[in-house]
This record gives C-alpha cells, structure tokens and sequence, in this order.
C-alpha cells in the first residue's frame, strides 16, 4: 500500500519534471541514482545481521527474556536489544504483539518498540558517515533517554 | 576494486558468518538469509521512490526557498514542515540520514533538521497504523503524546550545545563527496 502510493507519487512528480525540463531530471536521478549507491553496502551490512540475529533469537527466544514476569530486568534487556537491533517495523510490531499474548507487560513492549525505531547501534556508523560522529552520538544518547521516559510512562498509566 | 570490497567489508564478514550458520546449523542458516532477503526487498518497495523524490526535490527547490521555510527565523514554520515530512515518511531511520544531510546542505536548519529525524522514528504514518492495530490507541497517544516534545526540546538543546559551525562543516564535507 505505501510502496505503491509512494511508487505513484514518484513516478508523476518525475513525468511533471521531464515535461518542464529535462537537463534537470535527468541530474536528480542521477543524484537519486548516487544516494542509493551510497547507502547500499551499509544496507546490505545492516540486512544481513538482522538476519542472522532474529534467526538465532527467534520469537520464542525473545519471548522467554522479556515475557510474561521478566519485570524490570526484562524492561532493561528490551531497552537494549532494542537499541542494538534495528529490527523493521513489520518485525517488530507483530512480535510486539506475540510478546503481549504472551503475557509480557506494556512496558516491556513500549521499551523494545520505541528504541527499534529511534536508537540505532548497529546504523550507528552510517549515521556518523552523514551527520558527524559527534551529533550522531548525541541525537542517539537523546532518543534514548526519550525511550526511557516514554517506557516509565507506560508503565504507570497502562 | 580494493575500494569497492572494503566498502563492503562489513557484508562480506556478514556473508561469511551467515555461511558458517548454515555449516553449523542448516535450517538456522535458511532462515537467517531468508529474513535478510524479506528485508531486502521491503527496502526495495520503499526507497527508490523517496529517493527519487529527494533528488527532484534537491534540484528544484531554490536553497533561498528552503533557507526562507526551514531555516533560521522559520520559526514554527520550519518546525511544521519537519513534521509533515517526517510524517510522510516510510521505512527504516536510515533512509532519513541522507535526506536530512540534503535539508542542511540547502539552508534547513539544524534543530529542525533534527525534530524531523525524531518525528520520523515516531510518527511515521504507515507505522502509525501499524500500532494503532497491535498495541491500541492509548498506548500509540502516549507515545507520540511523550516523545514528540521531548524531541522538540533534545532538537533544540543540541542545536545549542553544537558549535554552530558544525552545520557549516557538514555543508563543506556534503559538497566534497558530492552528497
């Protein structure tokens, strides 16, 4: 559904492009075309080890760290694994889910969802390549903290 | 050559290991490259298009237009635009890096630049569905409720504790690798 809403807007803004100029469309695929060279062995690093660390800790695996009275303990392994990790979101939300079923507490959940979208380690480099090493260490340190007050706050409403 | 195999050195390592897995344990080593492979092609379904996107937008708007709307004195103007772009948004944080690299280098702003890295690993519309569906709405207004003015304020405490030329470095180094 996005991909394809996404893939349509793409496609007419380049028609409305080509048909005002060329030169110019021609030079902004290009730069499309560098961008994603660019990030492409970062990718294929980052895909391959989230391969290998959800194939080795597969939902039941996870299930037994941060299910069902793993308290506090089991918040701060999420918090973790969850910064390690960069799991994607359609990974990351039904096993969210599984873990609720499982008996796992809101908190537990807020802390591994909130921190997979927000803190990333393992792109940590690729971050550092972009924005400096010092403002990507930072805006991390940041989303942290921030996954933390959002975890402590689940905890006590929900 | 040389070039090519140490940028992707950390696939190459990845590809090994992913082998040894499978030496070790078949179906571990399956499963492993099929996920990657699940992932690879979510990836593909998503940013061709931003960035095509991005490149249109880097050659069509002005740097004055951009400087005017996120830019110094922009003021809840430039925050809004953040927002909306970071809402629009799809797919992992990673694809923000170099679009926010593109927003500085055109005048952008850096508190703005970063509440729209923040708003992305938070309000993305298609995720935003997402949870609604799996953990309900309380839990999805709490987050967004919590997190967003808290990256507001984080955006704006960097900003300060940046030395202001760091955006001016950023430019120089976008420019020489021909970001």
């Amino acid at each position: 559904m996005t991909s394809i809403f996404l893939y349509s807007m793409a496609g007419l803004a380049l028609l409305i492009s080509f048909f005002k100029d060329q030169e110019k469309s021609k030079m902004s695929l290009k730069i499309a075309w560098n961008q994603f060279v660019k990030l492409l062995p970062s990718v294929i690093s980052i895909m391959l080890f989230i391969g290998i660390t959800l194939a080795v800790l597969d939902n039941e695996v996870i299930s037994k760290i941060i299910g069902d009275q793993s308290g506090i303990l089991g918040v701060l392994i999420a918090l973790v694994l969850g910064s390690v990790t960069l799991i994607p979101s359609f990974v990351a939300f039904p096993l969210g889910g599984a873990l609720l079923n499982a008996g796992a507490g809101y908190p537990q959940v807020a802390a591994l969802v909130s921190t997979v979208m927000a803190v990333g380690i393992v792109t940590l480099p690729t971050e550092m390549k972009y924005f400096t090493k010092s403002l990507a260490v930072k805006r991390n340190v940041a989303a942290f903290i921030i996954c933390i007050i959002f975890t402590i706050t689940i905890g006590v409403i929900m | 050559m040389i070039k090519i195999v140490k940028s992707y050195k950390w696939g190459i390592i990845f590809l090994l290991v992913m082998v040894g897995l499978y030496l070790y344990n078949q179906s571990l080593g399956i499963e492993a490259m099929s996920i990657s492979l699940l992932n690879f092609k979510e990836m593909l379904l998503l940013v061709p298009p931003i960035f095509i996107l991005m490149g249109l937008m880097e050659v069509w708007v002005p740097k004055e237009t951009l400087t005017k709307y996120m830019g110094e004195g922009s003021g809840l103007k430039g925050l809004f635009i953040a927002f909306v772009l970071g809402t629009a948004a799809a797919g992992p944080l990673y694809i923000a890096f170099p679009i926010g690299v593109m927003l500085l280098k055109k005048g952008a702003r850096l508190s703005n630049v970063l509440f729209f890295l923040g708003v992305w690993s938070t309000t993305k519309l298609p995720v935003l569905l997402f949870e609604v569906a799996s953990f309900g709405l309380e839990f999805t207004l709490i987050h967004i409720g919590i997190s967003l003015p808290l990256y507001l304020i984080s955006a704006v405490l960097i900003e300060r504790i940046e030395n202001r030329n760091v955006t001016k470095l950023l430019n120089q180094d976008a420019a020489e690798k021909g970001v």
